[in-house]
């Protein structure tokens, strides 16, 4: 996640990758992508739809040329942007948590250009040419391919849980697969509690309007004493706005730093999952190959021993990738949870003082009214 | 010093609110004091003056009983010189009779722990047999007095007071002695519910000479009230919704003949329609802090887990600090629930329950209309059924049809005098409601003031859990800003 990688084929500035808008029509979404290249001159607008970056995820994992792919840990691309009708909306949640929150699909477009920031600071990933292309042609890309390279071992469920749990020969990476498992399951647990409690907050600062509006009707001009208790509901009224108002504030600064920090962390554990698994895949294809030299037949021999060789010079350059991946990685993660961190603490801070301050005014003023 | 006890009592203003506060805030200088209310005792101030007490109430020490009362009584002297003055002389009874309600205590233990509380009397009125006393009474025994006032004939048309609230969730928490300041609130504003219960109840003149009440506040030992579960809270609603289903299904439909009738109930029913939206409102916003509280729990666990099991010592120390800032949020929020409930919820359904006890009474005189419309039609036909026997000429039975005519000519005569008195009463009593200045607009001025007072409480509230979430972010600030 550098800023600008100066060994890129591209020149692209990496940071400088924004979506700066996005539209709605009925259910298509299109986002507007503007980027500059490392010398600063020369900034570039495209417009992309969610299949389009699509179409770049799949480009950036079939290349079957370059094996040392499958060491690296791919940037997460978020999940279809579904605009929720009231029907979907349970759906849309459960599958875009705290993306789908938020004015304007704003915490979605930052995954997205996070995504695709990060895709440009890749050593490896930036060399793609169609990257290139999907961010500076003014012709949208190619459709999507078929399904092929990796993705296709998705399917086999079973034989991934057997796979899974096969004994490394590397006690580094035996020792990640284990803290994988068990901290991309915490990261996901907390998301998602995290999630609910911003949507209480949200339900919080709903159930302030509804009251307010019931302050409303207690408004009553009749008599002299009606006038009075008119004046106080008003009064309260006010007060709970502000409360309202402040739920809301709380639940969008949430949103959009703690909230995008864990989902997009809860992410990468997953991604960095999913690689390492890819390398478990080729351990036990190792392993097979070593068994098949040991069995083979002597006409066969030499032929298995080919194989095998093949097989060990992969994993050992798959293993070298992903090691650097996993150490890049671990460095990275903790600057990008604290930044979050940090940013959540900060506005938080903000809106409290702000409301202490409001609240502290009404009490002044509700001191002075007079019954 | 009795004669400063020859006071009206005024029941709503002796209503001041006792709510203790967190220590690290005092209560600001009663805002009402200035209002033209003065305290008949050296010290101005009611609210400092009861804080004074404060100490004493919360132990079993031995109190000068005159002390009680020494706030408790309040006399309007500057609100409008003459027009209070005047009001005074216009109604003739002056009450003297004071009433405070102190002392908690617990009696035995676990989930059949109680809490009993000194009520405590002081008057010159020849009724009773000492000019102070005090007894120790149980909320049962609260809602066992409102049970026996319900039923008797001879208060029909009265506005009883209805009583405070049962609190499942409340008293448990202090029967299980949880030494938390939620539960020593809860005892104080029970405390100073039953107080305003009962000051509401003396201050009615015909209440205050009935013997059950007298004999709740001076008999020594009182039997167990059973069965008050219906009684109260939503039990006390449940019953006046009920009653007045009742009324509704009746097929002979009253007969109005007093426009009054129909619009004061229209006000009394709009009123409550109105206080109810509120208190549904209300309570939808204690329950979603309620889960927030809950949520809020929920995260924090999992926010420290991920602390212990985070390799990085920096981020998982951070988290860890997380997890107990998530905790302190979560605290704060389930003290602001209390505090929601209690200050307005609470206030909300007394009055609700109020007025609900007042429309009570109007259903009360529709029924009396009722039984003596029935009683009319039962009399028409037994004079029929006389009629009948002497056409059919069977003279052995027609003594029994005279016998039954006088019955019934009796019970019409007594049930439209039940009912005109009925209509008397109730009149006197939401006359009485909305005009004396000592017992106030119960419509309109007690609750302007009460709700002032409230939202003065609410706001500081509100107020100090927004410092203390200040507080909380600023301590966790550096621990985010020291992850390397």
């Amino acid at each position: 996640m550098d800023a600008s990688n100066k060994e890129s084929a591209l020149n692209v500035n990496a940071s400088s990758i924004k979506i700066s808008d996005v539209s709605q029509d009925g259910d298509m979404l299109t986002f507007a992508i503007t980027s500059q290249n490392l010398s600063g001159s020369g900034g570039v607008c495209v417009f992309r739809t969610y299949e389009d970056f699509i179409w770049l995820q799949q480009s950036l994992f079939s290349q079957e040329d370059v094996p040392e792919l499958q060491g690296v840990i791919f940037p997460p691309l978020p999940d279809k942007p579904l605009p929720s009708h009231s029907h979907t909306q349970a759906k849309v949640l459960k599958q875009l948590g705290f993306l789908s929150l938020g004015d304007k699909w704003q915490i979605y477009c930052k995954a997205l250009e996070l995504y695709l920031q990060q895709v440009a600071a890749h050593t490896l990933l930036s060399k793609n040419k169609e990257l290139y292309n999907f961010l500076s042609s003014s012709e949208s890309p190619g459709k999507q391919r078929s399904k092929k390279g990796i993705f296709n071992r998705l399917s086999q469920v079973m034989e991934e849980m057997r796979k899974e749990g096969h004994k490394d020969v590397d006690e580094f990476f035996q020792s990640e697969r284990d803290k994988t498992t068990n901290l991309s399951v915490l990261f996901k647990v907390a998301t998602e509690k995290f999630l609910e409690v911003v949507l209480t907050k949200q339900k919080l600062a709903l159930a302030c309007g509804h009251f307010s509006t019931s302050l409303h009707l207690c408004v009553n001009q009749e008599n002299a004493d009606a006038v009075a208790f008119s004046k106080i509901c008003l009064k309260l009224s006010d007060i709970i706005e502000t409360m309202k108002r402040n739920f809301e504030k709380v639940s969008d600064n949430d949103m959009s730093t703690l909230g995008l920090g864990l989902e997009l962390e809860s992410r990468y554990q997953e991604a960095k999952r999913e690689m390492l698994f890819r390398r478990t895949c080729r351990l036990v294809e190792l392993d097979n190959a070593n068994k098949n030299v040991d069995r083979a037949k002597p006409n066969k021999k030499a032929h298995m021993e080919e194989v095998q060789k093949a097989t060990q010079k992969e994993f050992n350059l798959i293993s070298s990738v992903a090691k650097q991946e996993i150490v890049h990685y671990h460095r990275t993660r903790v600057q990008v949870l604290r930044d979050f961190l940090i940013d959540w603490c900060e506005k938080q801070l903000s809106t409290a003082q702000e409301s202490s301050t409001l609240f502290s005014q009404y009490l002044e003023a509700c001191k002075g009214l007079a019954v | 010093m009795l004669n400063l006890l020859v006071i009206v009592m005024h029941t709503h203003l002796q209503n001041k609110p006792f709510t203790p506060t967190p220590p690290e805030t005092d209560p600001p200088t009663d805002i009402f004091s200035e209002e033209g209310y003065t305290v008949q005792t050296p010290i101005k101030h009611p609210s400092l003056h009861t804080n004074i007490l404060e100490p004493k109430f919360n132990g079993i020490q031995s109190d000068e009983e005159l002390d009680l009362f020494a706030g408790k009584h309040i006399q309007p002297t500057n609100h409008t010189n003459s027009g209070a003055l005047l009001e005074e002389e216009e109604h003739g009874d002056t009450f003297e009779l004071n009433i405070a309600v102190t002392n908690p205590e617990k009696m035995g233990d676990g989930m059949n722990a109680f809490m009993t509380y000194k009520v405590s009397t002081q008057t010159s009125l020849p009724a009773f047999r000492s000019k102070t006393f005090s007894v120790r009474r149980r909320f049962s025994d609260f809602l066992g007095l409102y049970e026996k006032l319900l039923v008797k004939q001879s208060l029909m048309g009265c506005i009883i007071p209805p009583p405070p609230q049962k609190s499942v969730v409340g008293m448990t928490k202090v029967k299980v002695g949880k030494e938390d300041p939620s539960s020593a609130d809860f005892v104080e504003k029970r405390r100073a519910a039953l107080e305003r219960y009962l000051q509401r109840v003396v201050v009615h003149p015909a209440l205050l000479q009935d013997p059950d009440v007298q004999e709740f506040l001076e008999k020594e030992e009182l039997p167990r009230a059973v069965n008050t579960q219906a009684l109260s809270g939503s039990g006390f609603l449940k019953m006046i919704n009920k009653a007045s289903d009742a009324v509704n299904k009746m097929t002979i439909k009253m007969n109005e003949s007093d426009n009054w009738f129909e619009s004061k109930l229209q006000e009394v029913e709009n009123e409550e329609q109105l206080l109810r939206r509120l208190h549904a409102s209300f309570d939808s916003l204690v329950n979603h802090r309620k889960e927030l509280c809950s949520s809020t729990a929920m995260f924090a666990k999992s926010v420290a887990m991920l602390g212990s099991s985070e390799e990085n010592s920096a981020l998982s120390r951070a988290l860890s600090q997380l997890a107990e800032v998530e905790d302190k949020l979560e605290q704060l929020q389930q003290e602001q629930a209390f505090s929601d409930f209690f200050i307005f919820t609470e206030l909300l359904a007394d009055y609700v329950r109020l007025l609900g006890a007042v429309r009570g009474c109007f259903e009360q005189r529709v029924k009396a209309w009722q039984r003596w419309q029935e009683a009319q039609s039962t009399l028409q036909k037994k004079r029929e059924a006389e009629a009948k026997l002497l056409w059919a000429n069977k003279p052995d039975k027609l003594q029994q049809a005279k016998d039954d005519i006088t019955e019934w000519e009796a019970k019409v005569g007594q049930s439209e005098r039940d009912f005109e008195r009925i209509s008397s009463t109730l009149r006197k009593e939401v006359h009485r409601f909305e005009v004396r200045p000592e017992t106030s607009n119960l419509l309109h001025k007690e609750k302007c003031r009460d709700f002032r007072h409230h939202i003065v409480k609410y706001l500081e509230s509100l107020h100090r859990t927004q410092h203390r979430l200040v507080k909380c972010w600023e301590t966790f600030l550096p621990e985010a800003k020291a992850i390397v």
